[in-house]
């Protein structure tokens, strides 16, 4: 069996599973923020309507919260939802909310592995569709809706159809002009916005062994992208060791067996990805940098849980640093943790003296939330994960996809730009 | 499950995704007539307008692509849409049509989506998995549910589903 055949099997009680088949899985983790919660708090008011008595939840400890997306408070309405999402954690006794401006907070899914909230071999399920992420963790990880969420706060599992595996074998020693957000955007190119619809996408290969926890999040973010029901990584010594340093939890991983059966197997060599741009507006738009330079741009955007982790700000801080931005530029580390990280090591410093301006932990603007948000007309460079017409703003707008450091590039020249063009490496 | 009766509302655009069919700024909308007035907002600001009670979305291939919000088939199911008929859905869009219980995600071929137009009358027959073009006098087969999904359609929804010992 494959990884996710073998964790979806151990979490629904069977043997052996095979692609298609159909389950009830047992769920170890799941998560809920400011949208999806009030959703979730919604659909229990209409079963509460329609006669179900809800008194209490499966079980408080395996459930996390966080605000994201429209905090600090867009507006009165955001803060309602709050509210509400505060007085449903304290009901339910929900233990492990993180709230804003009181402590640690951030992106849901940087959270989940900057805090190991979820861990490997487990099933995790969130309400939010970049859920897959955490699939980085050697865990089973898929975004559901309020309706399915709900379901799994009642009764602790959930149904899933068994996928397909794709198996993505990355080679090679990685350039330093490349980031995982190139090599995905390049996957997203080739199999398209439905290439992966339904089915896992996993990723191995010496570039994959080569690459940091965070960065192996950056692929199987974006899997999402590809409309794949998850994304996954076998556990190794790097996923040991980060964890190691957040949690002293126990764990059981599940690794894939030798004759695990892949429905398609993709080979890319790292020697030939150059650093690649999804154009407007499609992830799946791809071309390399250096085909659209002299791309006039309005903006830059850092941030995000594709794209706003302490890596990506140690990345885009390389080219940022002693040079000035040309575009307006914003930064908004994706968690309360990666901000205090990123003061430590001097990057929000080189930030602001590059001009940029500093924003704390959002969803924000890749969402077209707030803080941020791109007017009639305006064009952006982003490090973010989607470019749908009106996905950061008005309709009109558009977004360009690319690295921390493709972006820090752009911003500098005001244009779409290769790093290395600024770099001279 | 009765036979559904509606016009058709025809978008032939591939990935019509979950910011064209209710962008960002309304997912801090929970009130569900409030989000209908929202519906494809972003490819028709009219489209809630446009339908009536009863009525059928037909679209290209992947559509509700993006985000897992489940405001989109609220959105769609409170202007009135009883199904979407498309070559392909997104996975969370289709699971969450079908386990909120708010509308029916059916999968027809390309050659068919073809041959519905804007505006066509559709009856569509769940339970003989077929769908009868009352404009056009034709017929054509949608593909049948998997046994899990007609359940839960059966049902209402995974709210009302008792799972059998699993």
């Amino acid at each position: 069996m494959t990884l996710t055949e073998k964790i979806l099997a151990r979490a629904s009680g069977r043997e052996r599973l095979s692609p298609g088949d159909v389950v009830f899985s047992k769920v170890d983790r799941v998560m809920m923020h400011d949208v999806s919660g009030p959703g979730v708090i919604k659909v229990f008011s209409e079963w509460e309507k329609k006669g179900v008595k809800i008194d209490h939840i499966w079980d408080p400890d395996r459930v996390w919260v966080t605000e994201d997306h429209f905090v600090p408070a867009a507006d009165r309405v955001s803060a309602e939802n709050i509210i509400s999402l505060s007085n449903f954690t304290k009901k339910f006794g929900i233990k492990k909310h993180f709230k804003y401006g009181l402590g640690q907070y951030g992106i849901c899914h940087t959270l989940s592995h900057e805090e190991a909230m979820v861990l490997p071999g487990e099933v995790y399920v969130g309400g939010d569709s970049h859920t897959n992420t955490t699939g980085a963790m050697g865990a089973f990880a898929a975004g559901l809706g309020h309706t399915d969420i709900a379901y799994v706060l009642m009764n602790g599992e959930i149904w899933f159809k068994v996928p397909e595996t794709m198996m993505f074998r990355i080679e090679g020693n990685m350039p330093d002009y490349l980031m995982a957000k190139d090599i995905i955007l390049q996957i997203i190119g080739d199999i398209g916005t439905d290439g992966a619809n339904y089915r896992a996408m996993q990723f191995e290969g010496s570039v994959v062994e080569q690459l940091t926890m965070e960065e192996r999040l950056t692929l199987t973010n974006m899997t999402t992208e590809a409309g794949a029901k998850n994304g996954i990584i076998e556990p190794d010594e790097t996923t040991f060791a980060y964890l190691r340093e957040r949690t002293d939890a126990p764990y059981s991983p599940a690794h894939c067996d030798s004759d695990a059966e892949y429905s398609e197997v993709f080979t890319y060599e790292i020697e030939k990805i150059e650093p690649t741009v999804a154009k407007p507006f499609s992830p799946g738009n791809i071309t390399v940098a250096r085909e659209l330079q002299g791309t006039e741009l309005d903006k830059a955007y850092i941030g995000s849980c594709t794209g706003a982790k302490l890596e990506d700000l140690r990345e885009a801080a390389k080219v940022l640093k002693g040079r000035h931005v040309k575009i307006r530029t914003e930064v908004l580390p994706a968690a309360q943790s990666i901000y205090m990280k990123a003061l430590r090591e001097g990057l929000i410093a080189i930030f602001m003296e590059a001009g940029a301006v500093v924003g704390p932990p959002t969803c924000g603007a890749c969402c077209g939330a707030h803080m941020g948000v791109l007017g009639k007309g305006e064009v952006c460079v982003s490090t973010t994960n989607r470019n749908f017409p009106g996905r950061m703003g008005h309709v009109e707008s558009q977004t360009y996809l690319a690295s921390p450091m493709v972006v820090a590039a752009s911003a500098i020249t005001g244009k779409i730009t290769d790093p290395r063009d600024v770099t001279g490496n | 499950m009765n036979k559904l009766k509606g016009k058709v509302h025809k978008y032939d655009r591939d990935n019509i995704d979950t910011d064209v069919i209710i962008p960002g700024p309304y997912l801090k909308i929970h009130d569900h007539k409030e989000l209908a007035k929202h519906a494809m907002e972003g490819i028709d600001p009219k489209f809630p307008e446009k339908v009536s009670q009863g009525d059928f979305l037909v679209t290209g291939g992947n559509f509700g692509c993006g985000s897992s919000r489940e405001h989109a088939p609220i959105a769609l199911s409170q202007t009135g849409i009883k199904a979407i008929l498309a070559p392909s859905f997104a996975r969370i869009f289709y699971r969450n049509a079908v386990d909120g219980g708010y509308l029916l995600p059916i999968e027809v071929d390309e050659a068919t989506f073809k041959k519905i137009f804007d505006g066509d009358e559709l009856e569509i027959d769940i339970a003989h998995n077929s769908i009868r073009n009352l404009t056009r006098n034709e017929q054509y087969a949608m593909k049948p549910f998997p046994e899990l999904v007609a359940k839960i359609v059966e049902a209402g929804g995974l709210m009302n589903f008792k799972p059998a010992s699993n």
